[in-house]
Order: C-alpha cells, then sequence, then structure tokens
C-alpha cells in the first residue's frame, strides 16, 4: 500500500492505496463519485475525463498514486452547492448535447477544459479538442453546438 | 482491466531513480506519462515487479536554450512542447507533431521522452527528432552519455536506452526560421498514423535551399528519407516543384502490412504525403 494525499473535489483526502489503482477506480470505488464513469478499456472513450491539477485527462489512465499531493476536479464539484449548474452543463442541456448520457460527464470535463484554454473557439477547434471523446449516441452535432453555446454563455456572463 | 500487482516507488531525483533502476533490474518498469505503460500493464500484456514513477522528478521536466540547440526535458508533457516558444522560433516540426499525437487528455499526460523512449515505429515524435537531429541524453550509474539520432532507434519498440538507463533530455538542434510540416494520414480522429511523414525546409524566395524528412511507420523505426533531402536541393518550393523529388520517398524503405493497409499502400502514401508535407513545409 502506498500513502496518497489528494485534493478531491475541494476536500483533501489521504488514503492508502494499492499502486496499481487506477485513478477512476478510486474516485468510484473508494470515494464513491460515480459520476465519473468507465467507458473503454483502451483509454480511448474519454468518458472517465476529470481534471488533475487544472489540466484534463483520462483518469483510466492515470494511476491513483500519480495524483498524489495534486488537485482532481471531477463532474460532481462543476454545480454549485445550491444546484446553479455550470454554464457548460446548461447548454448541454439547452442544446440537447445528450441522449443516454453516458459520455456526458467525460464531455462536459473535456469541453470545460477546452473553454479554460480558448474562450472563444471555432467549431472545428471544438471538434478537435473534443477528439479524444467518443459519443454513439448524438453524432456529435449537438455537442459541439452546446460547447459553442456555453462559450456564448460565459461571453454573457463576462459581460453582465 | 486493472494492472497485475507491482511495488512502487517515486523517486525524486534521477540519483535515486537510478538506484531503484540497479537494485530492481529487469524486473522493474519506468513509468513516465503513463499513457503508453498503463494500457500495456492494464492489458496485462507486461506486468513488471517494480514500477518506477519518474513524475516526481522535477528536473526533468521544461525546456530551454542552449545556444545552437534547444533542450527539451524528457517529462515535459506533448501539451507543453506544443505551447512552448522555443519549440516554435526553434524547432517548429517539433511543435507541428507533437499537435498530431492523440488527443487533448493524453498529451496533458503524455510525455516527449515517454514517447521517444516508447519507440513505438507509429509513433508521431520519432520521425521530427530523427529528421532534426537530435541528440539523446541517457543516464546510468557509470554517468551520462549521449546518442545521436541515427543510433537512438534501434528496432521496434527498442532504443539504445539500456534497462539499467534513463533518457533525462533530448537536445534539438537549432532550426530557426525553417517552415515545417507534419502529414499524418489517419482514418479517425485521435489514432496513429497509417503513415506520417515530417519535413521541415530552409526556402530562400521560393527555392528550397535544404530539407529534413523523417517517416513515420514505414519500418521497424522512424526513417530518414535522404534521397529525397538530396533531390529537394535546389527545388521550387511548389507540389509540382517537389513532386520528383517525393517520388523517392519508399526508397530504402520497409513498411509494414497490415489491416490498415498493405506495404505497398504505404509506400504510395510516403510519396503523396512527402509532396504535401515539403510543399507546405516550403509555404507553396
Ligand atoms: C488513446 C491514446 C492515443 C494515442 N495516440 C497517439 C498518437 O496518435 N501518436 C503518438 O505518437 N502517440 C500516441 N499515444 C501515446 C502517447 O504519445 C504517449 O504519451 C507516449 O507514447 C508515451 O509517453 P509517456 O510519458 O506516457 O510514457 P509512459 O507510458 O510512461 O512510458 C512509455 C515507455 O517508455 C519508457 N520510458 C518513459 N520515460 C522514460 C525515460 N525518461 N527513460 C527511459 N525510459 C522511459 C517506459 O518504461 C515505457 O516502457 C496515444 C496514447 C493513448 C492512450
Ligand atoms: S474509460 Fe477512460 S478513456 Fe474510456
Ligand atoms: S449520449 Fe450516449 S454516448 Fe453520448
Amino acid at each position: 500500500m502506498t500513502k496518497i494525499s489528494v485534493r478531491v473535489d475541494q476536500e483533501n483526502v489521504t488514503d492508502d492505496v494499492e499502486p496499481r489503482m487506477l485513478l477512476v477506480q478510486y474516485l468510484r470505488e473508494k470515494l464513491g463519485k460515480t459520476g465519473t464513469v468507465i467507458g473503454c478499456d483502451t483509454s480511448n472513450c474519454g468518458a472517465c475525463t476529470v481534471h488533475l491539477n487544472g489540466r484534463s485527462v483520462k483518469s483510466c489512465n492515470v494511476l491513483a498514486v500519480q495524483a498524489d499531493g495534486g488537485v482532481v476536479d471531477t463532474i460532481e464539484r462543476l454545480a454549485d452547492d445550491d444546484g446553479t449548474l455550470h454554464p457548460v452543463q446548461v447548454a448541454f442541456r439547452e442544446c440537447h448535447g445528450l441522449q443516454c448520457g453516458f459520455c456526458t460527464p467525460g464531455m462536459i470535463m473535456q469541453s470545460v477544459d477546452l473553454l479554460n484554454e480558448n474562450p472563444d473557439p471555432t467549431e472545428e477547434e471544438v471538434r478537435l479538442g473534443l477528439e479524444g471523446n467518443l459519443c454513439r449516441c448524438t453524432g456529435y452535432h449537438n455537442i459541439v453546438k452546446s460547447v459553442l453555446y456555453a462559450a456564448e454563455l460565459n461571453k454573457r456572463g463576462a459581460n453582465a | 482491466m486493472i494492472p497485475a500487482r507491482f511495488d512502487y516507488v517515486a523517486p525524486t531525483s534521477v540519483e535515486e531513480a537510478l538506484q531503484a533502476l540497479a537494485e530492481h533490474g529487469d524486473e522493474a518498469k519506468i513509468l513516465a506519462g503513463g499513457q503508453s505503460l498503463l494500457p500495456v500493464l492494464r492489458m496485462r500484456l507486461n506486468a513488471p515487479e517494480w514500477v518506477i514513477d519518474l513524475g516526481k522528478i522535477d528536473a526533468l521536466r521544461g525546456i530551454r536554450d542552449d545556444g545552437d540547440a534547444i533542450v527539451i526535458g524528457a517529462l515535459t508533457t506533448h501539451h507543453d512542447v506544443m505551447h512552448d516558444a522555443l519549440v516554435e522560433e526553434h524547432a517548429l516540426l517539433i511543435k507541428k507533431a507533437a499537435t498530431e499525437v492523440a488527443d487533448a487528455q493524453v498529451r496533458h499526460r503524455g510525455t516527449f521522452g515517454g514517447a521517444l523512449a516508447h519507440a513505438d515505429p507509429a509513433g508521431d515524435l520519432g520521425a521530427p527528432a530523427l529528421a532534426l537531429g537530435a541528440e539523446f541524453v541517457i543516464a546510468g550509474s557509470g554517468g551520462t552519455r549521449t546518442v545521436g539520432a541515427d543510433d537512438f532507434f534501434v528496432d521496434l519498440f527498442e532504443t539504445a536506452i539500456g534497462e539499467d538507463e534513463i533518457l533525462t533530455e533530448v537536445r534539438i538542434p537549432k532550426h530557426t526560421g525553417w517552415g515545417a510540416h507534419y502529414a499524418k494520414f489517419v482514418r479517425v480522429a485521435h489514432q496513429w498514423p497509417i503513415v506520417a511523414v515530417a519535413a521541415t525546409v530552409k526556402a530562400d524566395g521560393g527555392t528550397i535551399s535544404e530539407a529534413r524528412v523523417g517517416l513515420t511507420n514505414m519500418g521497424s523505426t522512424p526513417l530518414r528519407a535522404r534521397g529525397v533531402e538530396e533531390a529537394l536541393a535546389g527545388a521550387t518550393a511548389s507540389e509540382d516543384g517537389v513532386r520528383e523529388a517525393a517520388a523517392k520517398a519508399a526508397d530504402g524503405t520497409n513498411p509494414p502490412s497490415d489491416l490498415n493497409g498493405s506495404a505497398e499502400y504505404r509506400r504510395h502514401l510516403a510519396t503523396v504525403l512527402t509532396r504535401r508535407a515539403v510543399a507546405a513545409a516550403a509555404g507553396g
């Protein structure tokens, strides 16, 4: 067992974990944060995307021990405590950016990262930025629309 | 799936890491970003007894100016390489290729040194490093040695790095002002290239004076298309102007045949992509 200290969704946690434990397993099985899901066995689908030290990563392809000393943010802390949704969540709801919803936690976390880096992306930049996230339902159009609309909402928020 | 059980150390200096390697030798695997190693461990294609995580060795991260070269620390992520001003100014080809690696999430974790040490023949960074004449700085218990690009890539997934050694940094000779393009052919997004061509050229007034061309996935290691490079000197910087030189791209290569395409198809792709990459690099 290896001791790790991580700040997850704004709370400090310290745990003994098996070195082989994946970050996604740690989040789901140890911390009960099942908002982050597992969609594949090959690190291709992006459903498990969380932020590690402020940048998006596939949490199925990171060991929990590699997050030691770091900060992890998941879909579960994206909305405010009072339930107010994050602009990207609002946009996915408004633009029908999901059908079954399985890819959505990862899509949203990747979209948040994308907009942090590029607040005003073109459609092409959105498509490229989401290339590591697969969706079996929507055909992507409404997801792209959602991200562009979220950028719009962020701009409005900034000007309000 | 999850990896088989292993013991884990996370040294904070290269010396400590080398010590751990010396102790656990052939039962150990080095972990950098984990973007190639973890999939392998999860598929249980490999089950080392020890994993030595370099992630806490900050000295291995970052990019610096070193006179006639820039030096990229082995642990620098693809994302940081892509966005670095020194890389853009002096080794544009590396920036172009790093941008094409995998997807954003993988680029946030995967490292420059890890990708080169992994030496996947379809990896996107080997051909640009080879084309630019990179030098690989390798640390071992007996000290540090430098290996040239021509000797670094040995075979499929095999480099000059010994079992008890660590790649610490990569020196890229400056190619300031050279145009560059990485032409990567894939069927779907965020995939490994079926074939890719890394081209960087020095062009004056519409004429190419010097060129470097590297090939990805045209053999068991990245390859340098020297015949093309020689034929390009003096060529006009346009697709038509480079057509004849690009036709030599597949000379001396030994591409694989697999589900993505036959060797013959890859040879054809290499010539087409070379033409496009060189013309784009030359701004033609
Ligand atoms: C979904 C997905 C898609 C991908 N697509 C592409 C792609 O299109 N193109 C591409 O080029 N790559 C792609 N990759 C691989 C990616 O580029 C990896 O980041 C890279 O190959 C390995 O870097 P790493 O730091 O993650 O190394 P690790 O996975 O940590 O290590 C890889 C290997 O190198 C060894 N190693 C690592 N660092 C050192 C060192 N400093 N000294 C000695 N040995 C070392 C390790 O022991 C291991 O054997 C993809 C990966 C994934 C998961
Ligand atoms: S579950 Fe992590 S990429 Fe698919
Ligand atoms: S909404 Fe079903 S996978 Fe994307």
